[in-house]
């Protein structure tokens, strides 16, 4: 039985198998899970989409976005001032486009800026979107904060498994086309990129958009699971973070790496911060300090060094055996 | 009619003139050098064909069209590819994926999926780089990664090649298979117009010669006129040249 044999020829039909698991796993969830854990899930899944999209722009171009948070916030906004006008999923639907509408202009004016700087600015447009909607909504309502509509928490999580596989699918075609291909060039070196023909500020424009779009929608699937919501909770910078660290975690040369670090961060963020109230951030903090130090491409990054080491160990055995018969013969 | 021509072309860097007044011409199926001390001017000069940077004033034409208010990427589907200086390769990149950029975004139209994968292996074979197609760009020698950049501007499909400073760097073996290049180049129909310290490479390969001093164009000719030209000698060749 040679498993390093098997993983080479199968590896597609592999794949396949684990991902369908993966979709069984979640859609028969709810037949035997706690509402609490079906919620868990539901947000390990949000945190799938924000971290798949944000890699899916700043992890190629090398923009570092801060602003998830302002995008996910517009998100949930749409559903305070929407839900009793459309649909759910036709919210869903504004929710992402409101988002991509809102980053058009934000990449126009802000993707200018290099490095630390973009950073900066994207930090701050959480905190002026925040601070200009906690104004809007004073002057025009008079009081703070909304209330959501609550959803089945089983139609929610089946919403954002949609969400996610949609996202994870978009980003799967991004990658593999000429856009692809044009964001990694901008992130290796824009001037150059440029040069050989690539349009850059509409290439990055455009997809600091798409991402935006995904980070939208899912604001909208969130925004049910809060039932109350006010400008600090839906721009939440922590919702800025998270993803950051997610992608940074699980590595973000492949596509499964921003999904592997939200799915073991999503998980110990929600279970954690119930046990163990702020102290959790202490030890993300730590987490990450480590993952940058020791592991640059990320939990992903191990699996090559891995399967190099299985291989070598296999063929270490094999030959002893072989010895072992010569020996006896 | 030349393929690509400036008239008073001027670029200031706040108060200094970096080329100042320089008219020029390069015709269609030509190696044109271009010459001068470190600072003349020469990069600068390729940086405003390129649209790196707007220019100051006058105007550089390109088979008779004006280049100024376009962005280096038109600059480059318009049919007018560079290399640079300091190499500018993407780095984590492989190889082949650096020329496939040019081959995807540098052509006026659209190219589908496999015609890219086309034109990139071709240019990478035209370089004598194909064994090397999946070795990430930072890996690679300097003289490979020159030669990264040579094939991703020639995926581009260009017209007109600008080539700043190929041989810097090179030793002479290099240097002699360098040369070989820029002609293979223009028997390929593509116009040559390069920036070179290397004088051995430009008397071999350049039909013409342009001299910047100071941002100004100084003397312009075959290499023998320009060999012999007294201000040139004193500028930039020295004495021994001379003999």
């Amino acid at each position: 039985m040679d498993i390093a044999r098997l993983f080479g020829t199968h590896r597609k039909w592999l794949l396949v198998g684990l991902v369908v698991f993966i979709l069984a796993f979640v859609v028969t969830f709810p037949l035997y899970a706690v509402t609490y854990d079906v919620r868990v899930l539901t947000t390990v899944l949000m945190y799938v989409v924000m971290a798949v999209s944000w890699a899916m722009f700043s992890g190629t171009t090398g923009y570092m976005s801060l602003a998830p948070a302002a995008f996910l916030g517009v998100g949930i906004y749409s559903v305070a001032l929407l839900q009793n006008s459309l649909p759910f999923p036709l919210i869903i639907l504004v929710g992402g486009l409101v988002a991509f509408a809102f980053a058009l202009p934000v990449g126009l004016v802000t993707l200018r800026l290099k490095g630390i700087y973009f950073a900066i600015f994207t930090f701050g447009l959480v905190v002026f979107t925040s601070e200009i909607v906690q104004y809007l909504e004073t002057k025009l309502w008079g009081k703070h904060g909304q209330a959501i509509l609550p959803i089945d928490n089983q139609i929610l999580l089946y919403v954002m498994l949609g969400l996610a596989v949609v996202t994870v699918l978009a980003v799967y075609f991004i990658r593999r086309s000429r856009y692809g291909l044009a964001l990694t060039s901008i992130g290796g070196n824009e001037e150059a990129a440029e040069h050989m023909g690539v349009n850059t500020t509409m290439v990055k424009v455009l997809f600091f958009a798409v991402s935006a779009f995904f980070m939208g929608a899912a604001g909208v699937v969130t925004a049910p699971t809060l039932l109350y919501i006010n400008a600090n909770i839906a721009f939440s910078l922590f919702y800025s973070f998270m993803p950051i660290l997610m992608a940074v975690f699980g590595g973000m040369a492949e596509l499964y790496g921003p999904v592997v670090g939200a799915v073991v961060f999503g998980y110990l963020e929600t279970t954690l911060r119930a046990q163990l109230h702020s102290y959790f951030m202490l030890g993300f903090g730590i987490i990450l300090v480590l993952v940058i130090l020791f592991l640059p491409n990320g939990i992903v990054g191990l699996v090559p060094t891995v399967q190099d080491k299985l291989r070598g160990l296999m063929q270490r055995i094999r030959k002893g055996g072989e010895a072992e018969q010569h020996a006896n013969t | 009619m030349p393929i690509l021509e400036g008239q008073g072309v001027t670029k200031y860097f706040g108060g200094l003139a970096a080329v100042s007044n320089v008219d020029f011409h390069v015709d269609r199926g030509e190696i044109v050098g271009l010459i001068g001390p470190n600072g003349a001017g020469k990069t600068t000069l390729f940086n405003l064909v390129s649209a790196a940077f707007p220019i100051s004033s006058g105007e550089i034409r390109f088979k008779g069209r004006k280049l100024s208010g376009l962005k280096a990427h038109q600059i480059c589907q318009m049919g007018i590819a560079r290399t640079f200086q300091e190499t500018e390769v993407f780095g984590n990149m492989p190889v082949l994926q650096n020329v496939l950029v040019g081959a995807f975004f540098g052509g006026s139209n659209r190219v589908s999926a496999t015609d890219a994968g086309k034109e990139a292996s071709k240019a990478l074979e035209f370089v004598g780089l194909s064994a090397m197609a999946a070795t990430p760009v930072k890996d690679l020698t300097l003289v490979n990664q020159k030669q990264v950049e040579v094939a991703r501007a020639l995926a581009t499909r260009p017209e007109l090649l600008l080539l700043d400073e190929l041989m810097a760097g090179l030793n002479p073996t290099e240097v002699g298979e360098a040369m070989k290049l820029v002609n293979r180049i223009r028997g390929e129909g593509i116009t040559v117009f390069m920036v070179e310290h290397v004088m051995q490479a430009i008397m071999g390969v350049c039909g013409r010669i342009m001299v910047l001093h100071h941002g100004e164009k100084i003397a312009e000719g075959t290499c023998n006129e320009v060999s012999c030209n007294k201000t040139v000698i004193e500028i930039y060749l020295g004495e021994e040249a001379r003999a």
